[in-house]
Parts: C-alpha cells; sequence; structure tokens
C-alpha cells in the first residue's frame, strides 16, 4: 500500500529514517515550517531554513525514492518576537509561492497572545492572496479552546474550512473539527497526543472523512514510521481497506491537492526533468532502486 | 584567460524566444513576452521573482525538444552551450533572468544573488546551467565556486556538466577539485566542458592517487577516470597510468 506522511519534519531525521520509510510504503512526505527547537535570533537563520525546506531537503528525499514537499510560514511560538516575526512575515511571499508548496503552515496558537493572534491572521491573509490550504498547528495547552478559536479565526478571514488542515486533534477537538468541515489531522506520537491504538477507534468511530494521520515526527521523541504502522494496526482490527487508504494517503492529496502543487502523477509518473534531476531514473514507484550503493529492497509493512 | 567582446545575451534571447514559441501554449507566450518586457523596462523586481518562482506551474516541465540545427546555433551564439538537456520551464526562468537590466553591474548583481538566495532545487538548477548566459562574466566566480561545492548532485552537475563555465572561470586547483568531486559522486566526466583543455599533471596525479587508493580499498575504479586523467599525463605518469587500469580491469574480470 502506498502512503503519504502529509506532517513530518525530516531535517531532524536521518538518512534511516528515510531509508526505513520508503521501504514501508512511504511516497510522499509534507514537511511544514516549524521551529528547530530553540528560537531563531536571526532573519538570516528563516531564510535559510525555509530555503532548506525547498531546495536540500527535497534532494535528500529523493535520493531515497521520497517526493518532498513543505507549507511555509511562521510558526506561532515564534510570532511572539515582535520584531523579528515581522521582518520574517515580509520576506514569506518570496517562499511561500515556490513549486512543491503545498500550503501555509504551520501556523495558529501556542500560548494564545495577542502577537500570537496577530501572526496567524495576517498569515490567513496570505493563504487567501496566494490561493493556498492551510495547516494549523493547534496549542499543546488549553487544546480544546485554542483548537475552536483557530477555526473561527480562519472563517473570520474568509476561509473555507475544505481548504484548512486541523494539525494534532484528540478525541475531545475531533467532533467539532468536523462538524464545521475542517479537516481533522491527527498525530501519532509515541508517548503524547495520539497513539496508534487510539487512532484505530479515531477512524472506527468517525469513518474516512476528512480524516489525516501523520507522524509529526521530529528532533523530540516521535517516530517517522507511524503513518505505516499505523495503517497496519487499522488493518489488523478490522478497519476497512478503503479507510485505511483514505487516512493514510489519498485524504492528503485531495487536502493539500488545491494548492496545484501536490500531484500523485509528480511520483507516479514524474516528468522526465524530475527523472533527471531529481530522481536520476530512480524511483521506487518504477520498479528501481533509489540508492546506487547497495540496493535495497522495497517491502511495505503492508502488502 | 577568455574573450567576451561578443556578448551573447542578445542571441540567446532570441534563440530561448524562437524554441519556446514553438513549445508553449499561445497565452504563455504572451505572458512570458510581457513579463520579459516589464522587467526589461526595469518594472521592478517583484514581477521577476513571481514569474521566476511560478515559471514551471505555466510552462510545464516538458523537455525542450531541440534539434541539431538549434544545438548549432546554441554553440554559436555561446561557445560552449548546449541546452540539449534543458526543460521548458528552465528555458523559461533563463529567459526571465536575461531580461533584466544589467547596465547597472552592482544593482544586476544584487538581484541575482537574491534569486538564488530563495531558490528552490529545480530553479537552482536553472540558475546555474544559465550561467554562461548572464552578463557580467567577470562578476561570477563566487557563484561558480558555490555551485560545485554544493552537496546537492543536480546543483552540481548543472555547473560542471554541458556547461563550459567552470572551464573558462575556474583556477587550476579549483578545475581539479571539480574534476575529483565529478567521479567521486558519479558525474559522467566526459560531459564536463574543456577538460582537454584543461588537463595538467596535478590533476593527473590527483586521479593516478584517487585510483590507487580505490584499488586498495578493493572497490572499483569509475571508468571514466582514465580517460579524464589520460590528457594532463606525463610520460612517467602515463606508464602508472596504464599499469593501474589492468590491474583495476584485472580485479574485476
Amino acid at each position: 500500500m502506498k502512503l503519504i506522511d502529509p506532517h513530518v519534519h525530516m531535517s531532524a531525521r536521518t538518512t534511516d529514517d528515510y531509508e526505513a520509510m520508503r521501504d514501508a510504503g512511504v511516497v510522499a512526505v509534507i514537511e511544514p515550517a516549524f521551529w528547530v527547537g530553540q528560537p531563531r535570533t536571526t532573519l538570516g537563520s528563516f531564510q535559510d531554513y525555509y530555503a532548506s525546506l525547498i531546495g536540500w531537503e527535497r534532494f535528500r528525499a529523493a535520493q531515497f525514492g521520497i517526493r518532498h514537499y513543505c507549507t511555509i510560514g511562521l510558526n506561532s511560538k515564534e510570532a511572539n518576537n515582535e520584531a523579528l516575526a515581522k521582518e520574517v512575515l515580509e520576506i514569506l511571499p518570496l517562499f511561500a509561492s515556490k513549486d512543491g508548496v503545498v500550503a501555509i503552515g504551520e501556523i495558529g496558537y501556542d500560548d494564545q497572545t495577542p502577537a500570537e493572534d496577530k501572526v496567524y491572521r495576517a498569515q490567513l491573509e496570505l493563504a487567501k492572496e496566494l490561493n493556498l490550504p492551510v495547516m494549523i498547528h493547534t496549542p499543546h495547552r488549553d487544546k480544546k479552546r485554542g483548537t475552536s478559536r483557530s477555526m473561527d479565526v480562519a472563517l473570520e478571514h474568509g476561509l473555507k474550512p475544505g481548504s484548512v488542515i486541523v494539525d494534532h486533534n484528540n478525541e475531545e477537538t475531533v467532533k467539532e473539527c468536523l462538524d464545521r468541515g475542517f479537516w481533522a489531522a491527527f498525530t501519532i506520537y509515541p508517548k503524547t497526543k495520539m497513539g496508534n491504538e487510539r487512532m484505530v477507534e479515531v477512524v472506527r468511530k468517525y469513518g474516512k472523512e476528512r480524516i489525516i494521520v501523520d507522524s509529526s515526527a521530529d528532533w523530540g521523541v516521535s517516530d517517522p514510521l507511524a503513518v505505516p504502522k499505523t495503517a497496519k494496526l487499522m488493518i489488523e482490527r478490522g478497519i476497512p481497506k478503503d479507510h485505511v487508504e483514505a487516512t493514510c494517503y489519498g485524504n492528503a492529496i485531495l487536502a493539500y491537492g488545491p494548492s496545484g502543487q501536490f500531484n500523485e502523477s509528480d511520483w507516479l509518473t514524474p516528468s522526465a526533468i524530475d527523472q533527471r534531476t531529481l530522481f536520476e531514473g530512480n524511483s521506487v514507484l518504477r520498479g528501481q532502486q533509489p540508492r546506487v550503493d547497495e540496493p535495497v529492497a522495497a517491502k511495505g509493512l503492508i502488502s | 584567460m577568455i574573450k567576451t567582446a561578443h556578448m551573447p545575451v542578445t542571441d540567446a534571447m532570441t534563440l530561448l524566444d524562437s524554441w519556446l514559441q514553438r513549445q508553449l501554449k499561445a497565452e504563455t507566450s504572451v505572458w512570458l513576452c510581457d513579463t520579459c518586457a516589464s522587467v526589461a523596462a526595469g518594472g521592478g523586481t517583484r514581477a521577476l521573482f513571481i514569474a521566476f518562482s511560478t515559471a514551471g506551474r505555466r510552462a510545464g516541465r516538458d523537455d525542450l525538444r531541440l534539434g541539431e540545427v538549434d544545438r548549432t546555433a546554441a554553440q554559436a551564439a555561446r561557445s560552449g552551450w548546449d541546452p540539449v538537456r534543458w526543460s521548458i520551464d528552465q528555458a523559461v526562468r533563463t529567459r526571465l533572468v536575461l531580461a533584466l537590466p544589467s547596465s547597472d553591474a552592482k544593482a544586476w548583481l544584487t538581484t541575482l544573488d537574491q534569486l538564488f538566495a530563495a531558490a528552490g532545487l529545480e530553479e537552482l538548477v536553472a540558475l546555474y546551467q544559465a550561467l554562461p548566459l548572464f552578463p557580467h562574466q567577470d562578476l561570477l566566480a563566487p557563484r561558480i565556486a558555490e555551485g560545485v561545492r554544493s552537496n546537492m548532485k543536480p546543483v552540481f552537475n548543472a555547473v560542471a556538466l554541458d556547461n563550459p563555465i567552470a572551464g573558462e572561470r575556474l583556477d587550476r586547483d579549483a578545475w581539479n577539485q571539480t574534476v575529483l568531486k565529478a567521479l567521486f559522486v558519479a558525474s559522467p566526466v566526459a560531459r564536463m566542458v574543456g577538460a582537454q583543455r584543461r588537463a595538467n599533471t596535478t590533476l593527473a596525479q590527483m586521479l593516478i592517487d584517487y585510483a590507487r587508493e580505490r584499488i586498495a580499498a578493493k572497490r572499483p575504479v569509475p571508468g571514466d577516470l582514465w580517460d579524464a586523467a589520460r590528457p594532463g599525463c606525463d610520460t612517467a605518469q602515463r606508464v602508472e597510468l596504464d599499469r593501474l587500469q589492468h590491474s583495476a580491469a584485472a580485479a574485476t574480470a
């Protein structure tokens, strides 16, 4: 089964992770711009970070036959450095309009401060202007209220719920999210947020419509194989296969496809120039091995 | 070292326009023409940045279809220029950058640096492979050096392969490193423009040493190392190279 991890911070991961993901069936990833574990202090750090998401990381992923996309945005934590945030907002359009940028994100609230609110709203306007979906990071603390507020403000700025992906949902937030017509994404962390088993029950209860599974794997304790493992568990626990395919592959395409930057054909039938420059003719989906030194047989966790 | 009496910018623009016209949809041609005109008229960099970023979506990524006549014309416009592996979006991006006013060299370079600083992988490839067509070739040395240092193989290839600028502008040490790096990352050295002319004994020795290293480690020697080393060899080096090639062949037989 082909899988997509539509929220994973690959910059923080090793090539072993890419290899394991590829072997487990992941064909495409979306890397949202976020913070890097400690606050940045200069505009240049942001600039180089965004450039790495549209350049270096894309190349790194391609070496393993994985198609890499990203979202561009100023995260809520660093929105609180108001002087720097202002400068960052100015350069965002330059990166947000690049090829392979599938949304503005991840944006939203952390401590729900006025500074965060201002930056969030400015970026909702940018998403509207560029006609891009929005990926919302919901807060860890005061989650239920913060999630509601994120959706309220998105609607206030005229965004359609169908173009907004609300991430890091849990059992307490999912119903409102789906009832209001937003995409509900779930981060599967080994210890916090959602675990695989809980995710299975969410899909059993709510079905496959507008539900997305991701790993949000980063530099913290996290699992880049969260999507394949959850998919496997769903199958084992009797969730219908089409539900697994939708929540672990197809829904991501429906949610981010409207950007015009996230097309299944990119990885199923890449253009000749992409084959030469990105994959040098190598793509797992074309039955070839992306690694030149020692070929490893691609094997999905689930067939 | 090189002659810059004949600036190829205008010729290259004309050729790109005619090639693109054959493949672009009418409305995309109009868009490109209008955008180039506005950029050339000094209409600010915003239009250039937006058009440059969205070129792939607007024009598509098909291969640029060139015949032998086109390749000959490219060589005539700019010696060593062979865009046979270019795609349409790369040609469009190149055309856009060539439209940029260049009479103020400093302002021109600032804009070019901005394009590079915010460039995605595919855009970097387009920019680096277009370097030989740009005005102010004498200002591009740091950029060329940056390109061959890249850890992204498509970017390295865009400067080092099918591109005359590395052979023209890199000093001997930098050129030698670039040849060796091409072998390291398995890029075909045969596609480095000017390799015959830039051959030297230091490079030959570096490649001989590299072949020894590989043989000692019982690892295969890149097949194109021998041809890359041979033109620069002195008599003693040639004997050594032949001996190594023979033993490498025996090891893999």
